[in-house]
Formats: C-alpha cells, sequence, structure tokens
C-alpha cells in the first residue's frame, strides 16, 4: 500500500484526466443552454465525436485531422439539431433525445469497421518534468494539451460570458428572447452559433476518449458521460467554474472510490458506487446557494420555442 | 391455424418439399446485454447467432438491452413479432424471460446463466468458465511478482464470485503468498470505468489483471502499465500482445445450432445445460509464450485434466474466510454448491457486497 507524496500526485492526475470529458462536453452545453437551447444530444454528440475522431485517426494517421475533424462531426451533427429546433421549431427535449439515440446508432454503424483495431499513441507534453518532479510533476505535467486546454475554458467561458459583448448579446438571448429580438439581434443566428459550438465541444470530448483516455473504438465508449455533464450544468447553475468543479468532484470520487476498493476499505460497496453521483450534487447544491445568483444565471427561456413575430 | 393449413398445403403442391417449407417462418430471436462489436460476451453469442444463420434459420437480434424493465418489453416483443425461440444471454434478463415465457407458452425459452426453468418452455444453460479461471489462477499464481492479483468484478452473483473463487484456489496452491484484490465496478461494459478499475488496482500493487467485465479496456489498460492479463469471453490478444497471457474464450455456436434445429423440428425440451473444457464451450485461447515452455505445458496439462474430470477446480479442503469448512478433505463441490455460491474462500480480501 504507498500513500507517498507522489502517488497522491499522479492519483490527482488521473482524476484531472478523466473529468475532462465532462469539462468540455459541460462546458459547450453550457454556452448552449446560456442562450436559451437545451440540447439533451449532449451524448449522441460525444458518441458521434468519438467515432469521427478515431476513424479519421485510422484513416489519415494525423492525430490533427482526427481532433479537429472530430469537433467538425459534433458540429455537423449538432446542425441537424439546430435546424428541427431553431428553423423547423420543434420540442427542444424530443428533438435532443433523439439526437441522442441517432448518434449512439449511427456510431455504431460507422464503427463497424473500426472495431477492434488498437488506437495510436496521443503525444504527451512535459512527460521529463512529470517524471523528475514528484507530487506537482504528475499533477501539471505529462498530459495531452487537450487536457490542458479543457482546464481554461471554464475560466475563458466565465470571462467571455461575463466581459464580452457576444457574451452579453448569448445571455440576452437566453433570458429573453422577444426583448434581445426587439433590439435587433438575430435570436436564431446567436442560438444557431451557440448549438454548433456545443455540438463542437462535445465531438471534441468523445474524441477524448477514443483518442487519449481508452485508445480505441468501443461501441457506447461514452458510457452515460453525455448524460452527466448535462446534470452537470444544471447542478453547477450555468456557472463555468462551478461546472469545473462539479466535473473534478464527479471524477475524483469516481477514481477514489475504485481505490478504495482496491486498497480495502470496508465500507459498503455499493455505497462507494452511488457516492460520485451524491457527492457531486451535494456539493454543488451547497457553493450555488445564493439564489440571487442562480437567478442571475438561469436562462429564463431555457427550452422554450422562440417565434419571431413578422 | 387455418392459414397455416392453407400455407402448408400451397407450399407443398408448388415445393413438393413439405418438411422443409412448413418451417421456413422458423425464426430464433437474441437479445444481448452490450454491442455486438464489444468483442467480449455479446461478440461470442452474436457469433453463435451467426453459427444458427449459416445452418440456414432466420435469426433477429436486440443488442444494448438494459437488464431489467426493458429487457420484458424487447423478449416480449419478439415473441410478439413471431420469433419461436428466443436466446435470453444475460444473468439480469433471468426473471424478464420467465415471466414471458408464462404468457407465451408456445414459444421456447433459452436463458443464459440463470436458474430460474418456471415455465416448461424454459430452458437454462451456461458454460463452466470457472473452469477456464483455474488455469488463469494456476498462471496467475506462477507469474506474479508482487503477489497481488488484481480483479475487476462486475456484479455479486454466484457466477462471477465462483471465478473469484476458483481463480483463487488454483493460484494459492502454486503459490500460497497470494492475495486477490477485488475491484466492483457495478457494470458489465464500460470501458471508462474498467480500465480506471484496472488502474487503481496496479496501483495498489497487482502485477496481473483479471476481468469479469465485458470490454477491452482493462487488458489494454495492463499492457501500457507492463503487467499481465487475460482476456475475457473471446480472445483478446490483438488488443495487448504482450500483456495477455491467454484468454476464456466462451463457444456458444455448437449449442445455439443444436437447440435451435431441435426447436424447428420439434424435438426441443426443457433442460439445464452446463458445459465446460470438456465439451468445449469453454475454450482456451493460445497461451503467450512469454510465460515459458514449462508453464505453458503445466497448464495444457491442468485443462486436460479439467476436462477429463482427473481435476476438479473445486477439490476440498475448501475453506471460507473464516475458516469454516466449505468442502471436505477429500470431495469436491457439486453443482448445486457451485450454482448458488456467495461466499469467498480463504485468501480474498474484502466483503461480498450484499
Amino acid at each position: 500500500m504507498s500513500f507517498d507524496l507522489n502517488f497522491i500526485g499522479i492519483l490527482i492526475g488521473a482524476i484531472m484526466a478523466s473529468s475532462v470529458p465532462l469539462i468540455l462536453a459541460a462546458s459547450g452545453e453550457l454556452i448552449t443552454e446560456r442562450s436559451g437551447v437545451l440540447n439533451l444530444g449532449v451524448e449522441g454528440m460525444m458518441i458521434i465525436g468519438a467515432i469521427s475522431g478515431f476513424a479519421l485517426m485510422i484513416v489519415t494517421d494525423n492525430l490533427f485531422f482526427a481532433v479537429i475533424g472530430s469537433m467538425l462531426s459534433g458540429l455537423i451533427i449538432s446542425i441537424i439539431f439546430g435546424i428541427l429546433t431553431q428553423s423547423l421549431l420543434t420540442n427542444h427535449v424530443a428533438t435532443g433525445l433523439a439526437l441522442t439515440i441517432f448518434g449512439i446508432g449511427m456510431s455504431a454503424m460507422i464503427g463497424k469497421n473500426f472495431v477492434g483495431i488498437p488506437g495510436k499513441e496521443f503525444p504527451l507534453l512535459f512527460v521529463n518534468l512529470k517524471e523528475n518532479i514528484p507530487f506537482f510533476g504528475p499533477i501539471l505535467f505529462g498530459h495531452s494539451v487537450i487536457l490542458y486546454f479543457a482546464f481554461l475554458l471554464p475560466f475563458i467561458t466565465n470571462y467571455f460570458l461575463k466581459k464580452t459583448k457576444i457574451g452579453l448579446i448569448i445571455r440576452a438571448v437566453g433570458d429573453s428572447p422577444t426583448s434581445a429580438s426587439n433590439q435587433g439581434i438575430n435570436v436564431i443566428l446567436v442560438r444557431y452559433s451557440c448549438i454548433l459550438y456545443g455540438g463542437a465541444m462535445c465531438g471534441l470530448a468523445g474524441a477524448y476518449l477514443s483518442l487519449i483516455y481508452t485508445p480505441q473504438w468501443i461501441e457506447n465508449m461514452t458510457g452515460g458521460r453525455g448524460w452527466i455533464a448535462l446534470a452537470l450544468v444544471v447542478f453547477a447553475t450555468w456557472s463555468p467554474i462551478k461546472v469545473l468543479i462539479g466535473a473534478l468532484i464527479f471524477g475524483g470520487i469516481t477514481i477514489l472510490q475504485l481505490h478504495m476498493q482496491a486498497i480495502g476499505f470496508r465500507i459498503p460497496v455499493q455505497l462507494l458506487s452511488a457516492l460520485p453521483y451524491i457527492m457531486t450534487i451535494i456539493v454543488l447544491v451547497i457553493i450555488s446557494r445564493d439564489s440571487r445568483k442562480i437567478k442571475l444565471n438561469t436562462p429564463t427561456s431555457l427550452g422554450q420555442i422562440f417565434y419571431k413575430e413578422k | 391455424m387455418y392459414k397455416n393449413f392453407l400455407r402448408y398445403i400451397i407450399s407443398a403442391l408448388f415445393l413438393l418439399g413439405l418438411s422443409v417449407q412448413a418451417n421456413a417462418d422458423f425464426k430464433v430471436g437474441f437479445v444481448y446485454v452490450g454491442p455486438t462489436g464489444d468483442h467480449g460476451w455479446t461478440y461470442q453469442h452474436d457469433e453463435g447467432r451467426k453459427a444458427v444463420e449459416a445452418a440456414g434459420i432466420k435469426t433477429t437480434y436486440v443488442e444494448s438491452v438494459p437488464e431489467g424493465a426493458d429487457a420484458e418489453r424487447v423478449i416480449r416483443q419478439l415473441a410478439q413479432s413471431g420469433h419461436d425461440l428466443i436466446f435470453t444471454t444475460s444473468f439480469g434478463y433471468m426473471d424478464p424471460t420467465n415471466k414471458v415465457a408464462k404468457d407465451f407458452p408456445n414459444v421456447k425459452f433459452e436463458h443464459a446463466t440463470g436458474y430460474k426453468r418456471e415455465h416448461p418452455n424454459v430452458s437454462t444453460y451456461s458454460a463452466r468458465f470457472y473452469e477456464g479461471r483455474t488455469l488463469l489462477g494456476h498462471m496467475a499464481g506462477k507469474m506474479t511478482k508482487t503477489n497481488v492479483i488484481g480483479y475487476i468484478a462486475s456484479f455479486p452473483i454466484p457466477e462471477v464470485i465462483r471465478g473469484i473463487n476458483a481463480m483463487t484456489l488454483a493460484a494459492q496452491k502454486v503459490n500460497p503468498d497470494i492475495k486477490t484484490k477485488i475491484v466492483w465496478v457495478f457494470t458489465w461494459y464500460d470501458p471508462g470505468k474498467e480500465s480506471e478499475a484496472a488502474q487503481a488496482l496496479i496501483d495498489q500493487g497487482a502485477d496481473i489483471i483479471m476481468q469479469h467485465t465485458d470490454s477491452t479496456a482493462p487488458v489494454q489498460v495492463a499492457e501500457k502499465a507492463g503487467v499481465w492479463s487475460f482476456g475475457q469471453a473471446s480472445d483478446m490478444q490483438r488488443f495487448a500482445p504482450k500483456s495477455i497471457l491467454t484468454s476464456i474464450i466462451d463457444d456458444w455456436a455448437p449449442y445455439y445450432v443444436e437447440r435451435s434445429i431441435a426447436a424447428r423440428d420439434g424435438t426441443w425440451k426443457q433442460q439445464d445445460t452446463w458445459h465446460g473444457l470438456k465439451e468445449g464451450m469453454v475454450a482456451m485461447a493460445a497461451y503467450n509464450p512469454a510465460m515459458g515452455s514449462d508453464l505453458v505445458k503445466e497448464v495444457e496439462q491442468l485443462q486436460k485434466d479439467l476436462a477429463s474430470g482427473k481435476t476438479h477446480s473445486f477439490t476440498g479442503p475448501i475453506y471460507d474466510q473464516k475458516g469454516n469448512i466449505l468442502v471436505a478433505e477429500g470431495s469436491v463441490a457439486d453443482d448445486g454448491m457451485l450454482a448458488g455460491m456467495n461466499v469467498y474462500v480463504k485468501g480474498v480480501e474484502g466483503d461480498i457486497p450484499q
């Protein structure tokens, strides 16, 4: 049983790695939801991203194309959602659910020829530093570039929403599309953009799974992470920083409970398995109990269909 | 009835081949717990289905069906849509299968790895995977340097516990110092979680990784970490060529073909099948030469002895964790005890989740 400092560092590094797909998908979905669109297709877009990334990696043998391609494929499939909900005014919830089912089926179909092919090594940065600096090394170094991006993303998103003009426009559209429209903002265009951005981030989250985390293609490999990401956005009351905290807690407890089992803690295993869900909800509810702030962050028009009056 | 009769007459007139044409509508349905591309449990069942198809019998399948309420709906749908024989291929389909069987007395049901046959049209079948686990235990006991064997377990059901025990007993026999560390993941199939569990076990000193889950993720983690591993359900060698010592292979094809033909020809009878190495329902993939030719020979001999019945995986004396005797010296565990196994043997760490 090893409890030295370096091991704890390795553990924290593993926790960070496991929360990356949640951070990426939830950050993307957060922008979509802040514009007033509820896209329940996160899982579907993630799995499409996962297979596209993996397939492109095998076919082109180029990781850059694979990553960009996964984002594009997430984006393309989110266009379907955009056309249906924004142009054809279908119900957000039903369309999103359909998107998930479609994504899972579609990915399985594309993936038939890619099952059982081992993935390629994804380059990790600063591997030397990881091994030579105790404790901080495994936490800060030896990760993929996508991980660093994922950990910056919530801060960028926060700044973007609060301090930039486009962020303000997105929030305005999400809170009151009618007033925004009367101000001359093209509500549909803004929402389309946010949907596409969300799709791209979900695609990237999926690619992280199939290219880096478990480098292979397996059907259903997202394993419900899209749904967790969706729940995180709500429990984090649409705040990017809290999404980051929630994702880390969820990833952390998932990994810790497996380690606790391996170490041999005498805690009922069922309780340990439920712990990630319970703790994430408890912590997020506690840190988000300021109702004034919740009101400020909640997109009031979430999930409502917007008709532009002519 | 009348419609069928007419159809028979017509087909007889046209083809003069009554016996073949009468059963042209015969269909076999399969319900899978995972995707057919899992390269593990479900993949092997689907290979069996393809063999049935190759024997000239129409088949359909539904994949990734969650155990529970959904399962009953899917099984019922298959029964309603004219399937004559339905294979339900996961332990959790046990109650749904029996429930649907009650409402469709003319449809035959075959449930894998369960023990409930509440109606005359329900058979059960399973494979003696534990014989394969005994071989893995022997190899693990010989190959480990840290004396810690990591075991990724799915659900606390007799089949899984039996595997853990068989493996531990065999490993202890060749290496009394070994410890079995278990991580329960409460899923049959979640690559991410399975690989995290494998990593956790490796971090805790395990240099052998064994899984009773269905994806190839754990063996890939083992390959990366440079520890030994074993494939589950199908040959996973190409996913971890250096790390995998062998895989336990489930070969359902002969059974599926035999039962499908029996059902088509009207000779199907309720039964409980439990086949192992002897009948070939459990097979072993090629042994990794990295373990040395002496050990390979040993294991091959043990495999022969298990198949011939000379050796039994559960030969006494066997003690539980508290030291109570489970199987007396000189005797072997009977099938009833094996089927309901719900305690760990001595040497396994931790408690069985209740």
